[in-house]
């Protein structure tokens, strides 16, 4: 018998290798307790949550909490049905209303997570014939939904303005296009040059589809993205979003000016064949996205941890995704995986909790150490975490 | 453009990718003899399909393992 998990075994053995080390396993982290959307007990320490993409801290807002126990008291604690079906409560409705008036605009159709909403609008709306143009550094979901749909996919060097024009005008005339980007690219943090790009495909005849996961809430004039803070968001088909990010919870949805939308529903896989999300839920993120249409303070103060944070790091000299801050996302570059989880572990023993990326997941095979800020992390927490990364990185030899 | 014609660009073309110098036959994996990985690979598509204008999809590249079906392909997706 052949063993079907052998192709694993260069796998299973990095990994080993990684643990015999002695060092902290950096995929089994377990949050024993929450305090605050910035504060952790991690593997028994207290720990200043740096990697959580809960940029907008929503996640103990009193409201937002308020608005769950409601609905778990009026609704009970799931659907168990599909949206097409029995799964559909008011709270769903609210929730695709709320993102409606968020984005402006006239349809939103909610999934059970973000990545359900990538598969299943990728694999629905682009079938056999058609063509996905795509940034190389796409998110899995874009991918699996490239791979789970019929359509001929076309990737181009990431950002590549040109690489991407000359990809659409070669395809056959006649073709239909859908061009796939998203506005904050999450592994070193860097946004797209939506503006251009967006107009080579409008020009080329392509829809477009952005996914937004990593801007919404404080990207933007009313933090509807890369797309609106770059004057585009009009020529956008499909934003893809999430609300395990800013919301603070979980879901996914794509909001859109289509007339046709609504008949996804009925067609698109990944949303009829499962449950929808519990009501709880539903109405923890309706009342997340409106308070998020008013939060220009939380905003503010995020993009000042964001340059913060930045500039604290780059002067201690350590190497990171970008030149700018770019979003809330700051990416530091470790020079080997080995070396990267050795400064994960000193930054843990620390007190800081940062995600450790490591390839494939990671653009040109990078070890990252990813760090998200929170609108909730105070000028002083930041002042903390530059201090503590000076001295793990110190101890791991990284500056 | 015939076969021996395509066959002399493309590998004009793999030289600069073709890092270790490995004897290139029809029969030569780019996974496994080459040791291509996914951006050398993406970089090395991209390479082929401007220089004969063409497009590669990631299907097509999928059925793609070694040189000669490489240069099979390039012959037919230039009709």
């Amino acid at each position: 018998m052949t063993d079907l998990f052998s192709k694993f075994d260069p796998l299973i053995e990095m990994r080993a290798n990684l643990l015999a080390s002695g060092v902290e396993d950096p995929f089994n982290l377990v949050m024993e307790k929450v305090l605050s959307p910035t504060v952790a007990i991690c593997n028994g320490r207290e720990t200043i949550l740096l990697g959580t993409y809960n940029y907008m801290g929503m996640t103990f807002d009193p409201d937002v909490i308020e608005a769950g126990k409601e609905a778990l008291d009026d609704f009970g604690s799931g659907t168990t049905g599909s949206r097409v079906l029995n799964g559909t409560y008011a709270g769903h409705r609210a929730v695709e209303d709320a993102l409606k008036d968020f984005y402006g605009m006239d349809h939103a159709m909610v999934f059970s997570t973000g990545y359900q909403a990538n598969l299943g609008i990728i694999s629905t709306v682009a079938g056999k014939g058609d063509y996905i143009v795509l940034d190389i550094d796409s998110h899995a979901s874009i991918w699996d939904g490239c791979k789970m749909g019929d359509a001929e996919v076309v990737p181009f060097r990431h950002n590549d303005i040109e690489a991407m024009e000359k990809r659409l005008k070669r395809i056959p005339a006649g073709a239909g296009k859908l061009v796939v980007l998203e506005g904050v690219y999450s592994m070193l943090g860097d946004i797209a040059p939506l503006k251009e790009m967006i107009r080579i495909a409008k020009e080329n005849g392509a829809m477009v589809l952005v996914d937004e996961a990593h801007s919404m809430g404080f990207i933007g004039p009313n933090g509807r993205g890369v797309a609106e803070e770059q004057g585009v968001l009009d020529d956008v088909d499909f934003v893809i979003g999430t609300f395990s990010k800013s919301v603070g919870t979980v879901g996914g949805f794509c909001v859109s000016n289509h007339p046709k939308f609504e008949i996804l529903r009925l067609v698109c896989r990944p949303y009829v064949f499962t449950a929808s999300l519990p009501p709880s839920v539903v109405h923890t993120a309706a009342t997340s996205i409106r308070k998020l249409m008013h939060a220009g303070n939380k905003r503010a103060h995020l993009w000042e941890n964001s340059r913060t944070l930045h500039k604290g790091l780059r002067d201690k000299g350590f190497q990171l995704g970008t030149e700018e801050p770019q979003s809330a996302i700051i990416s530091v570059i470790m020079p080997d995986l080995e070396r990267g989880a050795a400064m994960w572990e000193a930054l843990l023993h620390e007190g800081l909790y940062v995600n450790l990326a490591r390839p494939p997941a990671t653009p040109a095979n990078m070890t990252l150490l990813r760090c998200s800020l929170c609108a909730e992390h105070t000028a002083e927490q930041v002042q903390t975490i530059i201090g503590m990364f000076e001295r793990a990185g110190k101890r791991a030899a990284i500056i | 453009m015939d076969r021996a014609e395509t066959a002399a660009k493309i590998a004009a073309l793999i030289e600069p990718f073709n890092k270790k110098g490995v004897a290139i036959s029809d029969a030569t994996t780019f996974a496994g003899d080459l040791e291509f990985d996914s951006l050398t690979v993406m970089d090395f598509v991209a390479a082929i399909e401007d220089d004969f204008d063409i497009i590669i999809s990631m299907n097509q590249q999928a059925e793609i393992e070694n040189y000669g079906q490489l240069i099979d392909a390039v012959v037919k997706l230039q009709g």
